[in-house]
């Protein structure tokens, strides 16, 4: 067993490569994902119902189909309508769009139970458009949806792991390369789940930092 | 893609929701363990059901089954593709079940359980009469929520080899070399499942706001 961990540790680079995949693949697919959300967000509580109403079916529809199956139809289906995206455009584009529609939700639900003094004193103050947005609206919206988005940011990772069936080079897959290769699947997929588990700390030691300060302000 | 193929991937379908079942069945109890365990603060076994859960929440299913499948045959624990779907399934559920149980669980109100405890009622009693159809209510959109987020990740059981939608799905298209229709059927199978279960969240968590605001 001490052997196997030996292996595992003499294949470091390829699995701190895959870590370094996967924090990449979902910082960047959250980031898109959360400004995507923004641009959604509003469409969902449009008063043009057919602006809601679309809006509504795509974040409704993302949260109905299962991620695998979303991310086989871009990287397997698309090319027979004539799209051929390579693996990290297929598994970039797979993880953005799904997320988009949960960070819409969030956003939307964040929105929501805002108290509308604030924004109605700044538009007094003379805020508008982008800067009223800036300075007034998004700094509190941001802060009390932060933990639900730390929540969505581990889904994200945990989602990431599916795309080592598009062979996106990965953690997961990281971690099947070395057991297929020395046969040691107990120390390499543990060394993965451990990996999994620090990167999920990270982010509740982020999210939980953020409450602070939410807490600061309040 | 045929008739023939159609069948194939709703046999795939009977498979998939039969596996989901066995995993949500199987896990709400050993979920609600894990939580009581942590209520009770059981020494010990309080603070390996805190790091199990942590663990367990913060692992893809796709490694987690890997590790199943390819490692438990090692240590000499026999494992097909679906003993270690519904293993994993189990692990990864119940972990998640804790945490909406243990939630219910830390906001019992104290006084009832008090009161029971004062008209003689023994701990058994007490939690199958008092705190448990109490939990249920206040876990039950939780839950259904759980079921439905068990659902969707499925399509993962066939890396380990299950031949369920998504794995009838890639082989139809593989042979066909038009994987489009095949995966929309997979899709179309998907949906109103997990649609009902959001609905069903939604729909019980609009009928408890209604009581509550009666109340």
């Amino acid at each position: 067993m001490i052997r196997d961990f030996g292996i595992v540790w003499s294949e470091r680079s390829l699995l701190l490569s895959g870590l370094a995949n996967t924090a990449i693949l979902s910082t960047v697919s959250a980031v898109v994902a959360l400004l995507l959300g923004f641009v959604v967000t509003p469409a969902l509580m449009s008063k043009q119902p057919v602006v809601s109403g679309i809006a509504r079916v795509f974040v409704d529809g993302m949260r109905c189909v299962p991620f695998l199956l979303f991310a086989y139809i871009i990287y397997y289906g698309l090319p027979s309508l004539g799209l051929r995206l390579d693996n990290w455009t297929s598994g970039l584009a797979a993880l953005t769009i799904y997320n988009a529609a949960y960070m819409a939700e969030i956003l939307r639900g964040a929105w929501v139970v805002q108290p509308r003094e604030p924004i109605e004193a700044g538009v007094a103050f003379g805020f508008s458009g982008l800067r009223l947005f800036r300075s007034i609206i998004l700094p509190p919206l941001l802060l009390s949806a932060g933990p639900v988005i730390g929540n969505q940011m581990i889904q994200i990772i945990k989602d990431s792991a599916f795309l080592t069936i598009i062979a996106l080079p990965e953690l997961t897959h990281a971690a099947s390369s070395i057991q297929s290769r020395h046969y040691i699947p107990f120390a390499a997929f543990i060394t993965a789940v451990f990996l999994y588990w620090g990167l999920c700390l990270v982010i509740e030691a982020g999210v939980s930092s953020i409450g602070r300060v939410a807490d600061a302000r309040r | 893609m045929n008739g023939s193929d159609i069948a194939a991937i709703f046999q795939g379908a009977i498979v998939t929701i039969t596996l989901s079942f066995v995993g949500i069945l199987i896990g709400l109890p050993i979920g609600l363990g894990l939580a009581l365990i942590r209520w009770a603060n059981v020494p010990v076994a309080a603070g390996i059901v805190t790091l199990y859960v942590s663990m367990l929440r913060a692992t893809p299913l796709v490694t987690l089954l890997l590790l199943l499948f390819f490692a438990l045959p090692n240590i000499g624990i026999p494992m097909n593709p679906i003993s270690a779907a519904i293993l994993g399934l189990v692990m990864s559920t119940s972990a998640f079940n804790c945490e909406v149980w243990r939630s219910a669980l830390m906001n019992f109100p104290k006084d009832q359980y008090e009161a029971a405890q004062s008209v003689g009622m023994r701990a058994g009693q007490r939690f199958r009469r008092i705190v448990l159809p109490q939990i249920v209510r206040v876990s039950l959109p939780g839950l259904v929520n759980e079921m439905s987020l068990l659902i969707k990740v499925t399509p993962v059981l066939a890396v380990v080899g299950v031949v369920d939608i998504t794995r009838a799905a890639v082989r139809i298209g593989a042979q066909t070399y038009e994987p489009l229709p095949p995966f929309l059927v997979a899709i179309a199978l998907y949906v109103p499942i997990v649609f009902a279960l959001v609905s069903l969240q939604r729909w019980i968590e609009r009928r408890q706001a209604v009581a509550e605001a009666l109340a």
